[in-house]
């Protein structure tokens, strides 16, 4: 069995609660207590309100919003799922960021009524910038169209006006209604019988978002150094960290940046056992032929890379402060394990979520994204975004308060 | 060329958790682990193992002893820490009571699971830790669903919904200003299903509680047994009966319900929990039911 992690994004009332609602409910995940206590709060439209399955603050429960990003968990027969649900009003866009940081698809809901607004085009740049390559558009209430096929396709080619401008390279729509169940879990052959094609979940379940781990370049960033200096083991020393991308062997040749040192991997430690090879995204130990100096947040990559480390980069930034961010300003910036200073040296552009077109930018407000140029005090190995998730990705911190300010994704190094 | 090793959900679910554990333990100068006994906390020791050995722990397990454990729970935690060989620190609700002048719970069925918080706070200031794992999950109810992996507590340890920073890729900001701590929850993605299908997959070991078992109980009003103990204060009408049954989480014997079922095994278990229709919280917690915002509450005043 496998796992596949989605995000939900639409708008507040595009039905998105109701929608998580429905999977859970018509997939048999939610128990009997958890339903009492949602018969006992009385629905906006009778019956079960299952938007409130997923609101969990008190806050959100009195202003019928959702605040922040929430999780949920369900399995069928076939994979383990695991929901995040981020909120759709502007203020929160950097939920949705977070939110699309972490997941293999995206959902995107829009309401059949208005079809394709500002936040279905916000929301799919959005998760197509965090690299998302899966997107289901779930064209939702087709109830209140009457089931119309008119107006789903109308929707499907607005969308892909969209999705081709960000190269989106899957994109799977499905009409559907949250509140009545149909193609959510099962499909509605009466309601929708010129779709022909899979409910929600059939798709979540048979969707293909597995990476070929062998194709990616080898990444391992060291986490920390285990040296117990034990009678039995007085010299041991285990670089224990998670191959980010690719696959590390026993016997590799590899090269230890930033200090460029070469040497070989004499062992592989899975759970105290030695293996020939481990692949992203398992947490091993690495033991080196050599004594070279090693410490948490250097990389060891295999030899034959032309990969170096770098101290200036071309990155895209998605603002999270309510301070506004201004050329020359300085940051901790958060690379996995290594956390360095650093600074924005210029801004290059912004681009609009609008028109997913680029302008000059002389700052960025919050919910911006903006093209920068950084420079390191050290430096990282990192690729770019596009080729890798793991190195291509950081964040920006507050060096006084250590606040998360910005989601960081290398563009290109120099 | 050999093969490569496929990984299904619970490798990953194990990879990310030994992420976590190490990032813990390279971002911060004195961290803990917390160590109740039960079923969550065990697997979260049992990913330690795999994340240090053959180094030691970088954290003692800190226990919270509300004085209303099963005496089979602690047994069980002192066998572990002693076989493992790691540090075990013990704090007692009991004398926090005495220390801060608290009132004790009251009641027919006293909890001390509000003043856990108070000793917990404690423990923290007496040494300085400035993380402290937890095993609790984000399907075991609703505020939990909202919590971050890494969640940045005041130096009241109390939760803010809205200051919590935004969690992006598996980078945990782990960074705070003095007085500041970082809870952490490993197994945050796991359900409580996961956890027994790794449990069984690792063959862990748990405190025998966790079987079926005969007990003498109370019938509560709400239907729900409650394991007899010293700790409750009886009426004579009280409905005591002698019954199978095991318990799903393990807390306070005062306000954590046991289950009738004779399930003897991990297979059992798994089978009885693919059938069970009620959540974890609701069939076991009492204290939860206080309102709908009882967790979100708690965590605000510093409960992990």
């Amino acid at each position: 069995m496998d796992l596949l992690r989605f995000i939900t994004c639409g708008s507040v009332d595009d039905g998105k609660s109701t929608l998580i609602g429905r999977l859970l409910y018509d997939s048999d995940s939610v128990s009997l207590d958890v339903l009492a206590a949602l018969e006992n709060r009385p629905a906006v439209h009778g019956g079960v309100d299952l938007a409130l399955l997923t609101d969990g603050l008190r806050a959100e429960r009195e202003q019928g919003i959702t605040i922040d990003v929430a999780h949920k968990y369900f399995t069928t027969p076939r994979r383990k799922f695991i929901i995040t649900d981020a909120p759709g009003h502007v203020q929160y866009t950097r939920n949705m960021v977070t939110g699309a940081s972490n997941a293999d698809l995206a959902i995107v809901l829009v309401d059949a009524r208005q079809g394709v607004i500002e936040q279905t085009r916000r929301h799919t740049l959005i998760a197509a910038l965090l690299g998302i390559r899966h997107f289901v558009l779930a064209v939702n209430k087709m109830d209140l169209v009457d089931n119309d096929q008119a107006t789903f396709e109308r929707i499907v080619a607005d969308y892909a006006t969209v999705t081709g401008k960000l190269r989106v390279p899957e994109a799977v729509a499905i009409p559907l209604s949250a509140l009545r169940g149909d193609n959510v879990v099962r499909r509605a052959p009466a309601a929708l019988s010129w779709y022909a094609g899979p409910s929600l979940l059939e798709h979540l379940e048979n969707v293909d978002v597995a990476v070929d781990a062998s194709a990616d370049e080898p990444r391992f960033q060291v986490q920390y150094v285990i040296r117990p200096q034990t009678e039995a083991l007085p010299d041991y020393r285990g670089y224990a960290g998670r191959v980010q991308s690719g696959v590390y062997r026993r016997g590799d040749r590899v090269r230890v940046l930033p200090s460029g040192r070469e040497t070989e991997i004499e062992a592989l430690e899975i759970n105290q056992q030695d293996v020939e090879a481990a692949v992203a995204p398992q947490a091993v130990i690495i033991r080196l032929r050599d004594d070279v100096d090693v410490s948490r947040g250097d990389a060891i990559i295999v030899a034959d890379s032309k990969t170096t480390a770098a101290r200036a980069f071309e990155a895209t930034l998605c603002w999270m402060s309510e301070q506004p961010l201004l050329p020359g300003q300085k940051f901790l910036l958060q690379h996995h394990s290594a956390l360095v200073k650093a600074s924005v040296s210029a801004l290059l552009s912004k681009t609009s979520v609008e028109t997913l077109t680029r302008s000059a930018a002389e700052s960025a407000q919050l919910n911006d994204i903006v093209r920068v140029r950084l420079k390191t005090a050290a430096p990282l190995v990192a690729d770019p975004y596009r080729q890798n998730r793991a190195t291509g990705s950081f964040i920006l911190l507050d060096e006084q308060t250590g606040a998360t300010l910005a989601a960081g994704m290398v563009e290109a190094t120099e | 060329m050999s093969s490569l090793p496929s990984l299904d959900y619970l490798d990953r679910l194990e990879a990310e958790a030994i992420h976590i554990l190490r990032e813990v333990a390279g971002q911060f100068e004195r961290p803990a682990l917390l160590f109740s006994g039960g079923k969550d906390s065990i697997v979260l020791v049992h990913l330690a193992l795999k994340a240090f050995r053959p180094g030691r722990f970088p954290f003692p397990l800190v226990h919270v002893d509300t004085g209303h454990n099963f005496p089979e729970v602690l047994e069980f935690r002192d066998r572990l820490a002693a076989e493992l060989g790691e540090k075990l620190v013990v704090r007692s609700v009991e004398d926090t009571i005495h220390r801060q002048r608290l009132r004790d719970a009251t009641g027919k069925f006293p909890s001390r699971n509000q003043l856990q918080t108070y000793t917990l706070l404690e423990v923290i200031e007496e040494f300085s830790f400035d993380a402290c794992i937890g095993g609790a999950r984000r399907d075991e109810e609703k505020a939990r669903a909202k919590e971050r992996i890494f969640s940045i507590r005041d130096e009241f340890g109390q939760w803010d919904p809205k200051r919590q920073r935004p969690e992006l890729w598996n980078i945990y900001n782990g960074r705070i200003q003095p007085g500041e701590n970082v809870r952490v929850f490993p197994i945050s993605n796991w359900t409580e299903l996961d956890v027994w299908r790794y449990i069984q997959r690792e063959a862990i070991t748990l405190p025998p509680i966790y079987f079926g078992h005969s007990r003498t109980c109370v019938v509560l009003p709400s239907g729900q047994l409650l394991g007899l103990s010293e700790h409750l204060h009886l009426d004579a009408d009280d409905e005591i009966v002698e019954r199978q049954v095991r318990f799903r989480t393990v807390g306070d014997a005062t306000c954590t319900a046991a289950v009738e079922s004779s399930a003897a095994t991990i297979d059992d278990i798994i089978a009885d929990l693919l059938l069970a229709k009620v959540s974890e919280r609701g069939a076991t917690r009492l204290d939860d039911n206080i309102s709908e915002a009882g967790m979100e509450d708690r965590k605000r005043n510093g409960y992990f």
